[in-house]
Parts: C-alpha cells; structure tokens; sequence
C-alpha cells in the first residue's frame, strides 16, 4: 500500500498496461520528454523508450486518427488530448470514426483505444480550458466513458480501459490532480460500467463525478451534522456503460435523488441518471429528483465568478437541506 | 504616449521622421516588457490566477507589425495576447485588469488572459485553442475583401500552432481568394516543452505556404527595424495581391506560461539570447548609435513607462470584483 497522488496514478495504471502488453503505445503532446502538462506521465518515457512513448506536434486530428489507424491494425493505443476542451478539434474522430468502425465494418475493425484528457474547471483556466465534456462523449453509441475520482481508481479503471475491446473514453478531473489516496501495491485492474457507493445514508442519494465527487462526500458530512440528515453517496464512476443496478438500489434505499454536476445544466449526464429513474424506479421515489449543476453559461476566468458556477458544497448542502426540510 | 499617438496617427508610419518610428518603437516594446514583468510579479503574489503567457523577448514582432498597420485593419492572435493588445495601442490598464480578474477589465472578468478583445482598436482576441484563430484571421481577411475596405488582417500564430490542419485549410483558402492577410509565424523555438525540431519535418516555417503559392519570408523577429520593413512590403502584397506569410525568428524568455519551469532547455541557452539578440538593447544601441536619443531622452521614456505600468497595476489591484450578475450577462443578446 503507498500513498500516490492522481497525477501518479495516471502514470502508474499506463505503466501497468504497458508493461504487460507490448502492443499498447501512449502519444499526445508533451507527454514523453516533458512527462505531460500535468505531469501526469513522468517517467513513461523513461521506462518504455522513445518508441512506445510519443511526443506528438499539436496535431489532434493526426493524433486520434493515427491512434485508430494503429488500434485497426492490432495496436492498443493510449492518446492523450491534454485538455478536455481540445476534443472538439478533433471531433470527426470522436464523433464519426471511432466509435461507428466496428459497427460499419460488421465487427471486421476493432478499436481497442483509450483517450485521456484533464477536464473541469476551479483553476482560473477560463471558457476554452475548463470545461466538463461528459456529453461530448456520451451521445455516441460505440464508445465507453469513465471518470474517476480516487487514485486507486484511476489505476484501476486504466487497464479496464486499457484491456477493453472497444474505445475508452477516460476523462481525468484536472483540480484532482494533486490529490492523494491509498493505492494498494501488485496489479489493479477494476471493472468498467461499475459504480461505487462511498458513503452509506438512508434519507437521499446524491450521485456525482469526478471532482464533484468530494464535494458531495463533504456535503454528506455536513448534512449529517448540521441537519441530521443522512445522505448516501455514490461515485457513478463510469458513464458509458452504466451500472444502473447500484444507483436504483440506492434510490429504492433513500427515496430521493441528487445529482452533483460540474457541466452545464442542458443535456448532462444527470438528466440522463434522472430519465433511468424516472423510467424504473418512479414509485420507489418520495419526492422529484433533483440536479446540482453548473447554469448553462461558459466559464469565467475571473476566481470569484467561477466559484459561484461550480457547484459548492455549500449549494450542494443547501439544496438539499431545502428539499428534505421543506 | 504623445508620440506614439502622433506617428500612429499619421497612419501610414512609412512617412513619419526615422527617429521617431524608432523612438515610438523604444516605447512600445518596452511598455510591453515593463507591463509583462508586472504581470509575473502579480502572478507571483496571487494576484492573478489561471494562465498568464509572457510576450518577454518578443516585443520586436507584435510592435513591429503594428507601424505597418493602418486604423481598420485587424489583429487576431492566441493567448499570448498582452503584447499585442498593448501595441495596438489598448490601455495597459484594462488589460491588466482583465489579468486580475476585475469589473474593469476588458472582458469583465470573464475571458481572462487568453480571450481579451476590442473591436475598436482592431484587436479580435485573445484564442486559447491553438491554431483556431489562423482560420478566423483568414475570415477578417475575406470581409475586407468582400467590403473591398482595402485592410488587412494581421493574423498571429506561434511555431507550434503551425502544425495544425486547419492553418492549411486557410492558407490554400486564403490563396484561392486572394485575402489580405498577413501570416505572422512567431517562430519563438518552442510550443510548451518542444522545441521545433522535435515537432516539424520542415523547420523552414516560412516555406509553408509554398505549396499553396503564398509567398513566405524569414525576418529576424528580434530586430524592429526589420520587422517592420518586411512588414511594410508584406502589407503591401497583402492589400493588392493576396495573401502572404512572415516568419519571424524570436524567442520567448520565460515559461510557456507562469506555471512553467522550462526546464527543456539550459539557462545558457536564454542567456545567450538575452545577451546578445534582445530586441530592447538592440534598438536602444541603434538609437545612441545614430545620435537619435542620449542617456537623457532614453530615461525620459522608461519613466513614463514604468509609471504607465504602476498605474495598471494599482488599478488592476484596486478595481472592484466582477458583479455577480455579469455571469449571465453576452451569453446571447439578451438574458
Ligand atoms: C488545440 C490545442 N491543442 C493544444 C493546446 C495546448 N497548448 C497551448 S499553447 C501550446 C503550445 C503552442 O506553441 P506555439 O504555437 O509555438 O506558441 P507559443 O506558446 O510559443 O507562443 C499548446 C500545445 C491548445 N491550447 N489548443
Ligand atoms: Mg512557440
């Protein structure tokens, strides 16, 4: 067991895979010499050499497209889009390509691919470099989509994304970074589509991602102090699958529902948790379901505005409180 | 700033008296020095959050270019944004305060280092995804054709930025419609931590137009006087002919951004840049040379400089937070 920041984490779960299979191969900018942006690679280069470990141009079209062109033809590769923000320069990949290949080809083409990039927002870094793009990667059939919010679950959730037969989308929270936790020593290789239940509670269920995981972990805390009310936490973890049996059996559990969402309200990923609920669990429920989230507006540079966009556990806190109290 | 106003005013900076292009060239470049030192001193004390890209050992190019430049035409580059904004003449003061996040900066606290702009000094932004703004510039370009208003789009980006596909989406667009644009490669040597050789195959940038018939020209970015030569015939082609690319030869002195320690290249590399081709010096020296300013003169300016840039400062300090309400406010028109 060792002590590991996020950061690590990422550089430790490529390490694991790599290390396993030859055939899988990291690029993306300044992920090699200067060991990532968020220096969340240190040390890849080093220990797998200049052939498995690419700094690229600032090309993300080459990037995704040369990283499906190897996986088509038996590589496993892991791209790395640096800012989450940056998928939309390369969206035909994400949108078009990728995910449709098995599918069109009649299972002739696999794209056994991982693409990670940093998401979110609370480090200043404005409209263009802080968004949460959960949805970008959601609607389209074919591809996978996991967040982790724990080390150890970066670790984990890596070589399942890594070992996966299909394309992994893999959106690490950039305020998360820092971040440390427990990570056992030896292999780790967790499940995909598996959600994980925090902290257990009877009155509500508040589901979150990501870095919105923490502060619904810290709202529970409060809520149980301050109000008495006791809250079950569940990291959702994975997005694309879904592991819908936990969160409906927490809903049958509590009987209310919120969501704690960093993205912009109009079509996250909550409004597609509450729609499964609303679906089959609507008579286990004792009140409407409720999401958290960020008001549909870019992201301010300014620290004071962009603190009051993303939800804080004081909102998270509040509304709740109201809800249970009312 | 009485002369630099004087010799913009004039328009077109060819016919204003040698000495003062060059001494209104002295002020500008080192109004921008000045003002980027002050900014990585706020940075340092908290004051400014986020991203923050010093211009520091570019300050030829961006000041350069702009005394070829006539009121109308436009101005487009990425986050490394200050630099020119101040060479196109806006006040230090709203940049800075945009920098420490206040009411009074020029996006209200809302764009942030990266994303300023002012249509009405000709400055479009101010873009944080590299490479995105060549094709916008290219866009300023087809409306002054299109308006037939005989400007010119002044489009910026960096040596990194070079690589993407969309640059040559524009430029063979640009070509096929004969735009007035000017494409300003800053070739500062690095984009984060790779340097050009480790990120193009052709490290002759200003030959990358070629296949498109842009013609392309390499300047040395760190002398002015060159820079705003090449800029003046590069102007010209632009407005009566098309298209064309400089590239400029500079080096940018600090990190990537505030957050950057640099550590991809030796110290001795920067020194070496900074002792010998720094564009500052390198004017100043012209200037004594030629008997166009003494110790006196040359003071004058610095302190009128620094205490233009104390001013920003202090009122980027001061100013007033961003009214909550403003987070709803330009989304659309209406709220
Ligand atoms: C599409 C996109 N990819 C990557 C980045 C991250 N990034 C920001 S600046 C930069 C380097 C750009 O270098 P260059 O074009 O040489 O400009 P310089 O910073 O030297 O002024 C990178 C990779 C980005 N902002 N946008
Ligand atoms: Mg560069």
């Amino acid at each position: 067991m060792a002590e590991l920041t996020y950061r690590d984490a990422v550089a430790r779960g490529i390490a694991q895979e790599m290390a396993r299979d030859e055939d899988v191969v990291f690029l993306g900018e300044d992920i090699a010499k200067a060991g990532g942006v968020f220096k969340a690679t240190v040390g890849l280069l080093e220990q797998f050499g200049p052939l498995r470990v690419r700094d690229t141009p600032i090309s993300e079209q080459a990037i995704l497209g040369a990283a499906m062109g190897a996986a088509m033809t038996g590589l496993k590769p892991i791209a790395e889009i640096m800012f989450a923000d940056f998928l939309a320069v390369c969206y035909d990949y994400v949108a078009n390509e990728i995910p449709k290949a098995r599918y069109m080809t009649n299972g002739q083409v696999k794209c056994p691919l991982v693409i990670r990039f940093g998401g979110g927002g609370g480090l200043r870094f404005g409209a263009q470099h802080s968004q949460c793009v959960e949805n970008w990667c959601m609607q389209f059939p074919g591809l996978k989509v996991v967040s982790p919010s724990s080390p150890v679950d970066v670790v984990g959730l890596m070589a399942a994304a890594v070992r996966d037969p299909d394309p992994v989308m893999f959106m690490e929270h950039k305020g998360l970074y820092a971040t440390k936790g427990e990570v056992p020593d030896g292999e780790i290789v967790d499940t995909l589509g598996t959600a994980k239940i925090l902290r257990q509670g009877t009155d509500c269920t508040i589901i979150a991602l990501g870095m919105m995981v923490h502060r619904a972990l810290a709202a529970a805390e409060r809520l149980a102090a301050e109000f008495g009310i006791s809250a079950e936490v569940v990291d959702v973890r994975s997005l694309v699958p879904i592991d819908t049996q936990t969160i409906l059996g927490s809903v049958a559990k509590t009987g209310r529902v919120f969501t704690v969402e960093e993205n912009p309200r109009v079509l996250g990923w909550g409004a597609e948790i509450v729609s499964i609920i609303a679906d089959e669990a609507f008579y286990d429920l004792d009140g409407p379901p409720i999401r958290i989230t960020s008001p549909h507006i870019p992201l301010p540079a300014a620290d004071l505005l962009e603190d009051m966009v993303i939800p804080s556990v004081d909102r998270v806190v509040e509304t709740i409180r109201r809800a249970l109290t009312s | 700033m009485a002369r630099q106003t004087q010799a913009r005013k004039n328009g077109a900076a060819k016919t204003a008296p040698r000495n003062d292009i060059l001494l209104d060239a002295y002020r500008d470049m080192l109004m921008i020095r000045r003002f980027e030192e002050r900014a990585g001193q706020l940075y340092g004390m908290g004051l400014i959050g986020g991203f923050c890209h010093l211009y520091i050992g570019q300050e030829a190019i961006a000041v350069g270019m702009q005394q070829a430049a006539r009121p109308g035409d436009q101005i487009i580059t990425a986050y490394r944004d200050h630099g020119h904004m101040l060479a196109a003449g806006i006040d230090p003061k709203v940049v800075m305060a945009e920098l420490t996040g206040r009411s009074a900066g020029i996006s209200r606290g809302k764009g942030g280092s990266m994303h300023m702009f002012s249509v009405e000094k000709g400055f479009f932004g101010g873009h944080g995804i590299v490479g995105a703004q060549v094709s916008l510039g290219t866009g300023l370009g087809f409306s002054n054709k299109y308006n037939d208003n005989g400007n010119v789009s002044f489009t910026y980006c960096g040596d990194g930025a070079i690589n993407q596909g969309q640059v040559y989406e524009s430029f063979n667009m640009a070509e096929l419609w004969k735009l007035p644009v000017v494409y300003v490669i800053e070739n500062n040597q690095y984009a984060m931590g790779t340097s050009v050789e480790r990120s193009s195959s052709e490290v002759e940038l200003y030959k990358r137009g070629l296949s498109f018939n842009i013609p392309g020209e390499q300047v040395d970015g760190m002398d002015v006087v060159a820079v705003r030569e090449a800029a003046i015939k590069a102007v010209e082609h632009a407005r009566t002919k098309g298209p064309i690319i400089l590239e400029m030869k500079t080096y940018r002195y600090r990190g990537h951004s505030m957050s950057d320690p640099a550590k991809y290249r030796s110290r001795d590399e920067v020194d070496e840049v900074r002792t010998k081709r720094d564009p500052i010096d390198h004017l100043k020296a012209l200037l004594e040379k030629e008997g166009m300013a003494d110790e006196a003169s040359l003071k004058e300016i610095d302190t009128e400089v620094k205490r233009i840039v104390a001013e920003a400062a202090e009122f980027a300090r001061t100013a007033p937070e961003p009214d909550p309400a403003e987070l709803y406010t330009d989304v659309y028109l209406e709220a």
